[in-house]
This record gives C-alpha cells, sequence and structure tokens, in this order.
C-alpha cells in the first residue's frame, strides 16, 4: 500500500537545480532508503517530504508530493499538521536543552494533551528502547546523555507526537557503531507500526534494515526498486557500479 | 484561543515592536530638527554667545567640542590600537589576555559622572592640569579608551593569518609585518573605532563639566585654558532655562554631528564588505 | 640581536597600552575612595546609606532618598525596556525580512549614539510636559519622565545583545521543534527564547548597569527634590544628580566634597558589581550555547 507519493518533483536552490524530476512511491509500513554520494540531494528529498525546506529562504519546489493522496505542497495544507504527521529525526541528535520529561512531553503538550504524560513518556521511551536507561533520570537535562541516548530520546520525542511516517536524516552518522547497531535494530521495530524513510551514506546500513532503495546522483533518481534487487542485479548499471564501490 | 491565531497576533507584536523602537528615533531626530531649526543661522554657528546664550552663537563651543573630542582620540588612538596589537600579535591566550579584555569592558561600564570625578580629582586637582581643555580631553580618552581598543582588536584579529605567514614567508621581521601587512589591513576597522569613539567624546557632558566646561564665550588659547562645549552649553541652556530655542540649536548641531560620525561609520562597513 | 631587542621593546611598549584600561580603573578607584572614605569620619556608613536628610549646610549627609530615586528610576526604565526590546530582539533574530533589518539595525545603532544630554531635552520638552498635561499631574518632572527617558536609553543595549544571544541558538533546537509540529511562535517561545534566556539576563543587567549610571538625560526630568519618592509620579533625585549638582557647591576638601565622593563611591560599587554579573552571565551563556 502506498503512503506517500512523489511526481514530477523539481526543487532549485536560488537558480541551482538541486532535485530534476523526482518520481517515487514510499510504501506503508516499509522502510525506504535513499543512498547516493554527498551533495546527491537525497538529504534535500527528505527534507521535502515534510516540507523542513520552507525554512530556507529562495527555495523553489515544483511537482507534488501525495501523502494518503492528498498533494502536501497544496494551498490549503497546514503545514504544522503535516509536520506532526510525519516526523523527523536529524542528522545530529538535536534534544532541547531541558529534561528527558519535558523533551517528550513538548510535542504532545503543544497538541494539547494535557493528561496522562507520565505514561506516555514511559511508553514512548519503551518504544525507543531507552526507558531502562533513564527511567530513575527523567528530571535530568537530556543535553547530559550519550550522542546515541539522544538520538533515541529524539526518536521517542518523536514518537510521543504519533506520526504516520518517520523520515530519518542520516540518524547514525555521527554515533559510535553499537549505538548506531541500537537505532537499526529500533527501525526494525518500528517499521510494523510506522513507515520509515531514512537517508544513509551507508550502503551496508540501507542493506541491512531497508525493504526498498532510491539511488540518488546529481540531484537525479536513478534507479529506485526493491532493496534486494537494488543490492544484488540492479536495473541501472551506474547503480551497480555505485554499490560495487567502483564509484562514489 | 486557537495557537494559529496566537501566532498571528504574536507576530504583530513583534512587528509593533520594532516599529515602535524605531519611531522613538524618529520622534527624537525629527522633533529636534523642528524645533532646532530656526535657531540655526550662519551668525549662530559663527558668533560668540552674548549674555550667558541668551542671544549670539555657539561657535566657541562648536571649536571646544572639536578640540576636547580631538585630543581624546589623539591620545586613545594610539593606546588603544597599541593594545590591540598586543593582544592580537604580541600575546597567546591566556588568563592575562582575559584579565585585560575583561579590564577594558569594566572601563567600558563606568559611569560617565564617575569620570568626572575621578577627572577632577586626579586630573584638575591631583595632577594641577585646572580646569582645562587638557584635563577634560584626557577624561574622554581614559572613556573612549576600550572602545577604540576592542574595535582595533577585532579588526586586527580580522586579518587572515596566511597573509602574515605569506610576509613572514619572504623574510619580514614582525615588526615589519605589522607595519606592511597587518595595519593596512585592519586600517578601515580601527578607523570605525575612532570614529565611534569621537562621537561619543563630542556629546558626553558629565564628565567635561567638572573638568573642561565654563560659560566663557572666549575661544581658549592653550589646552590648560578651559572651554566652552557643546553639550555642555546646551545643559546650561536647557537646566537654567536660559533660552530654549538656541539649547534646541545646539542640540540640533550635535545632532548633525553625530549623524555625520554614524554615517562615516556605516560607510566605511559598506566599503569594506564590497571588497570582501 | 639587535632585532631581537627593537621586538622586546616595542612589545614592552605594546604591554603597557594593553593594561592602560586596569590602571585607569586603579587610578579611578584610588582616587574615588581616597576622597570618598574621607566622608565616613563625619558620618559612618550605616547613618549614610540609610540616612534621611542630606543637609550639607548642617554637615548631615544620609543618602537614602538618592538611593531610592535611582532605584526607583532604574526599576521603571527596565519594565517599560524590557518588553519592547526583547520583542524587538525577537523580530530581529527570527522574523524580519533582510530589508527591513537593514533599516532597523541601524536605526537602532543611532539610537545608541544619541548624546544622552539631548535625551535629557527631549524628555523635558515632550516627555515631562506630556505627563503634566495629559496625564494631569501637579508637576511632569518625576520618576517616570526618568524611567521613560532611559528606557530609550538602554533600548539599543537590551536590543543587541539580546538579539546576540538569540542568533546563538543552535539551528538545529528550531528545526527539531518545528519538526514536532510547532508553530513558529511555539518554538520561539518555549525552546529558542528559553535557551538565550543567559544572554536576555545579561542584557537587561547591563542595561540596569546603564541607566542607573546614566545622569544628563535624568538630572533634567526628575525634579531634583530630596526626599523619599513613594510613587512613579514623584520628584526624585538619583544618585547621578545629587554629584553634578552639588560637585558645583561644594568647597574641596569639605565634608560636603568627600560626601559627593562617597556617592561616588556607592554608584561606582553597584555599577561594578552589576557588570561583573552581567559579563559573568554572557560568558556562561556562551559555553553552553
Amino acid at each position: 500500500m502506498v503512503k506517500m507519493e512523489v511526481h514530477d518533483l523539481n526543487l532549485w536552490y536560488g537558480s541551482f537545480h538541486a532535485l530534476k524530476d523526482i518520481n517515487m512511491k514510499v510504501y506503508k509500513h516499509k522502510v525506504t532508503a535513499f543512498i547516493g554520494p554527498s551533495g546527491c540531494g537525497k538529504s534535500t528529498l527528505i527534507r521535502c517530504l515534510n516540507r523542513m525546506n520552507d525554512l530556507i529562504s529562495n527555495v523553489h519546489v515544483e511537482g507534488r508530493v501525495l501523502l494518503d493522496d492528498k498533494n502536501i505542497y497544496d494551498k490549503d495544507i497546514d503545514v504544522v499538521n503535516l509536520r506532526k504527521r510525519v516526523g523527523m529525526v536529524f542528522q545530529k541528535p538535536n534534544p532541547f536543552p531541558m529534561s528527558i520529561h519535558e523533551n517528550i512531553t513538548y510535542g504532545p503538550k503543544l497538541h494539547g494533551k494535557k493528561k496522562g504524560l507520565d505514561e506516555l513518556v514511559e511508553e514512548k521511551l519503551k518504544d525507543a528502547a531507552l526507558w531502562s536507561e533513564v527511567k530513575d533520570i527523567l528530571g535530568q537535562n537530556a543535553m547530559d546523555l550519550s550522542g546515541g541516548q539522544q538520538q533515541r530520546l529524539c526518536i521517542a520525542r518523536c514518537l510521543a507526537v504519533e506520526p504516520d511516517v518517520i523520515l530519518f536524516d542520516e540518524p547514525c552518522s555521527a554515533l559510535d557503531p553499537i549505538s548506531t547497531g541500537k537505532i537499526e535494530d529500533l527501525i526494525n521495530e518500528l517499521k510494523r507500526h510506522y513507515t520509515i524513510v531514512i537517508v544513509t551514506h551507508n550502503m551496508q546500513q540501507a542493506a541491512r534494515i531497508s525493504d526498498y532503495t532510491g539511488y540518488f546522483y546529481l540531484g537525479e533518481l536513478k534507479e529506485f526498486n526493491k532493496t534486494k534487487k537494488i543490492f544484488t542485479n540492479p536495473d541501472n548499471p551506474e547503480t551497480e557500479r555505485y554499490i560495487t564501490g567502483k564509484f562514489g | 484561543m486557537d495557537r494559529y491565531t496566537k501566532q498571528t497576533i504574536m507576530k504583530g507584536v513583534l512587528w509593533a515592536s520594532a516599529l515602535i523602537t524605531i519611531s522613538f528615533l524618529v520622534i527624537i531626530i525629527g522633533f529636534i530638527v523642528y524645533k532646532g531649526a530656526p535657531a540655526i543661522s550662519w551668525e549662530f554657528l559663527t558668533e560668540a554667545p552674548r549674555r550667558s546664550g541668551r542671544l549670539g552663537g555657539i561657535f566657541p563651543a562648536i571649536v571646544g567640542t572639536i578640540y576636547l573630542a580631538g585630543l581624546a582620540v589623539l591620545v586613545a588612538t594610539p593606546i588603544g590600537v597599541g593594545g590591540a596589537l598586543f593582544l592580537t600579535e604580541f600575546s597567546k591566550e591566556s588568563k592575562f589576555t582575559r584579565f585585560i579584555r575583561f579590564g577594558a569592558d569594566t572601563l567600558n561600564g563606568v559611569p560617565s559622572i564617575i569620570f568626572g570625578l575621578f577627572g577632577f580629582a586626579f586630573l584638575v586637582y591631583y595632577m594641577g592640569f585646572g580646569i582645562s581643555i587638557l584635563s577634560g580631553g584626557l577624561t574622554l580618552a581614559f572613556m573612549i579608551l576600550p572602545t577604540v581598543f576592542r574595535t582595533a582588536e577585532e579588526a586586527i584579529r580580522a586579518v587572515p593569518r596566511w597573509d602574515k605567514e605569506g610576509s613572514y614567508a619572504l623574510g619580514a621581521t614582525k615588526l615589519q609585518t605589522i607595519w606592511h601587512v597587518v595595519l593596512p589591513q585592519s586600517i578601515s576597522g580601527i578607523v570605525t573605532g575612532i570614529i565611534l569613539g569621537l562621537g561619543r567624546a563630542a556629546g558626553e557632558t558629565a564628565p567635561i563639566i567638572f573638568t573642561a566646561a565654563i560659560l566663557n564665550p572666549v575661544l581658549p588659547g592653550s589646552i590648560m585654558q578651559p572651554t566652552m562645549a557643546l553639550p555642555a552649553h546646551l545643559y546650561t541652556l536647557t537646566s537654567e532655562g536660559i533660552s530654549m530655542q538656541n539649547a534646541f540649536g545646539t542640540a540640533l548641531v550635535l545632532i548633525v554631528m553625530v549623524l555625520v560620525f554614524n554615517l562615516l561609520v556605516s560607510l566605511i562597513r559598506k566599503k569594506k564588505a564590497l571588497r570582501r | 640581536m639587535v632585532r631581537r631587542l627593537s621586538e622586546d621593546m616595542v612589545k614592552g611598549i605594546l604591554g603597557i597600552c594593553a593594561i592602560f584600561s586596569i590602571i585607569i580603573i586603579f587610578l579611578i578607584i584610588i582616587f574615588l575612595f581616597r576622597e570618598g572614605l574621607e566622608a565616613f569620619s563625619y558620618t559612618n556608613v550605616i547613618d549614610f546609606v540609610l540616612g534621611r536628610e542630606w543637609n550639607p549646610s548642617k554637615e548631615t549627609f544620609g543618602a537614602a532618598a538618592f538611593i531610592v530615586s535611582s532605584l526607583f528610576v532604574t526599576v521603571g526604565a527596565i519594565i517599560i525596556a524590557v518588553p519592547v526590546g526583547l520583542l524587538t530582539a525577537i523580530f530581529l533574530a527570527e522574523l524580519s525580512p533582510q530589508r527591513v533589518r537593514e533599516v532597523v539595525k541601524p536605526a537602532i545603532e543611532l539610537l545608541a549614539g544619541i548624546p544622552s544630554v539631548i535625551y535629557g531635552l527631549f524628555g523635558l520638552i515632550v516627555i515631562v510636559k506630556y505627563i503634566r498635561i495629559t496625564l494631569d499631574q501637579p508637576t511632569g518632572e518625576s520618576i517616570l519622565a526618568g524611567s521613560i527617558i532611559l528606557a530609550i536609553m538602554i533600548l539599543p543595549t537590551i536590543i543587541s545583545i539580546s538579539e546576540d544571544s538569540l542568533r546563538q541558538v543552535p539551528r538545529a533546537y528550531k528545526e527539531g521543534s518545528l519538526a514536532l509540529g510547532a508553530t513558529h511562535w511555539e518554538s520561539i517561545a518555549r525552546i529558542i527564547v528559553p535557551s538565550a534566556s543567559s544572554g536576555i539576563l545579561a542584557s537587561i543587567i547591563l542595561g540596569v548597569g546603564r541607566a542607573i549610571g546614566e545622569t544628563m538625560a535624568v538630572v533634567l526630568v526628575v525634579g531634583n527634590v530630596e526626599k523619599l519618592p513613594t510613587s512613579f509620579f514623584d520628584s526624585g533625585e538619583p544618585l547621578t544628580s545629587t554629584i553634578l549638582l552639588e560637585m558645583g557647591e561644594a568647597a574641596v576638601g569639605s565634608p560636603h566634597y568627600y560626601s559627593i565622593f562617597a556617592l561616588g563611591i556607592l554608584l561606582f560599587l553597584i555599577v561594578m558589581v552589576l557588570n561583573i554579573v552581567s559579563n559573568v552571565w554572557l560568558g556562561r551563556g556562551l559555553k553552553r550555547g
């Protein structure tokens, strides 16, 4: 089942054409990975899916991005509500400089939740596989956690607003291998309830955790296929050259 | 109230605050220009005051302000730039350099009236300079020193390391490098600091009232004599209610001076930004 | 050898330039205290600070009225300046289009450059008159007039330092907040401003220091009546005004002269403590950010 669809998407930073005619689908309760050399547009595309690119001045977008068949670039779209449905976890862990508890409840409180916050914190921290490590220090400043713990806190924070889709923008690039492993296991768990899109510069990671993979090069989506197919028998010879490490 | 209405209202409030801030400036300058313009005439700018400033002009006050601010800058510039060179070229970041910076920031925070008391006790009385341009100019120099110092430091720090290394690589000594590479490249920033200091020195009142200023419509013959000065003259005219029209005229001359200094600073900055 | 020597000499001279500010501060302290401490041989410190009466001809020196006036004027200025200043800083850091910013920033610099005596003149003719006529007060020369004019004067300090610290808040905080479905305003109010709070506080303390030490703008509008003010509509006489107004009358070496310097000590200590606290706060904010 299709959760999101990208149709003829083009994006310019000023006069620089950063995304060219992108067409692809994001399937429900699957993990979709974007790979490619740095600067290829994979992060730009993922930031189109929750309109984070709106924050950058002189960005111009053409084309359509559908979420449950509704174009998120339509005029009548409520961007705030969109970002609630399509959550995001960033490259560098970015917890707010407040307590662990407050980090989790920040989103739900904004959206009007007043009761059952403690239960919510416990539930989401458990979902993010962080509960056992922090259950006694919920009042402590989140900045004191390790990098890997901070990133799982950011995931829990994202889960707390109950999104449909979670976007991961290179979530492990600032983490050590052990923390990376934990996050990968977590993503595998999460896809049972959420639709996941992940940008990664690490091909093995894409191969390990994703169901579908898109290969980007210079703003173009060169190939989009099932991960198994991409990594064993890609349609596009360029993809094969990248996968096998002959280039990039 | 829903979240979006709240956001719209708050954004309106933010715009309004900025507008209020700007309107203070517009109203004050507009008011001074409106009230001061009728007082301005050739005679007002070139003649000495008569009957305590009720009649006549403010020429000696203009000259006195130029003397005082000029002396202040003359004294503060070498010390400030020298100190900045010491921090940037001759010392590594340490407790000592932090202490120096802390000293400059602290001096910058000393209220101007305290400078006045100090100038009186130290320069006028203890050093025996009397109420004079020398006492007033030095007091003002101490006051603007931190401005000149910190601006120069910033400007010198902005000189790229590779330019200096290029000079050293050609066998130039440290002093030659400072003279031929560092100072020429940072001169516009240093001048900016000097003009900012000039503006502050020209407008300060409290420090010179105790150390230099009198209501004497005679041009000073030497720096050991007292002088008139625009801000002090303005204060006397206003506080004693001598002539409001002439007070506004004096204020207008003073504010034009400050505007010109500010304009110069922004021109220098713009030119520098273009060159980069 | 010769080069080494001349370099060392230059370094020495420049070093003296560098510590010149510190030398001046020490000289200020020495001369202020040399003259001011003399006052406490006539009046003990407690009577000086808490005494209600200041009468040079009777050699009674109690500074309470001046201290309270200074506090009143400053508190009033802060109440007015903080909301306007903080909101303007938020506007500049978060909302302002580049073009508007290019107008507002120089305007604020100019506001900081206007000589204080001109603020005083403006305050006397416009604000004092407004309070007397429109607000129907017996006299417009009041604590309130002083507070308003000081508020305008310290706006640039509050705005520029607050804006700097708002800009130093990592972009990732804002993005994180928006990605959770917060509106821009919610992100400002709940994440950005709290994260910049130490810098904002430092700007306010610095503003307090400037307000309490300002002389010319205040002396022309507060009325200069030596009694304890009880409301913002009362006249008052802050420390700075007294020093300015009475220095001319006091004979050098008289108890009156020494007492004026003692007021200077008081003012100096208050302002220095505020500045140091603000500096420490600012340093801490930078390290955490």
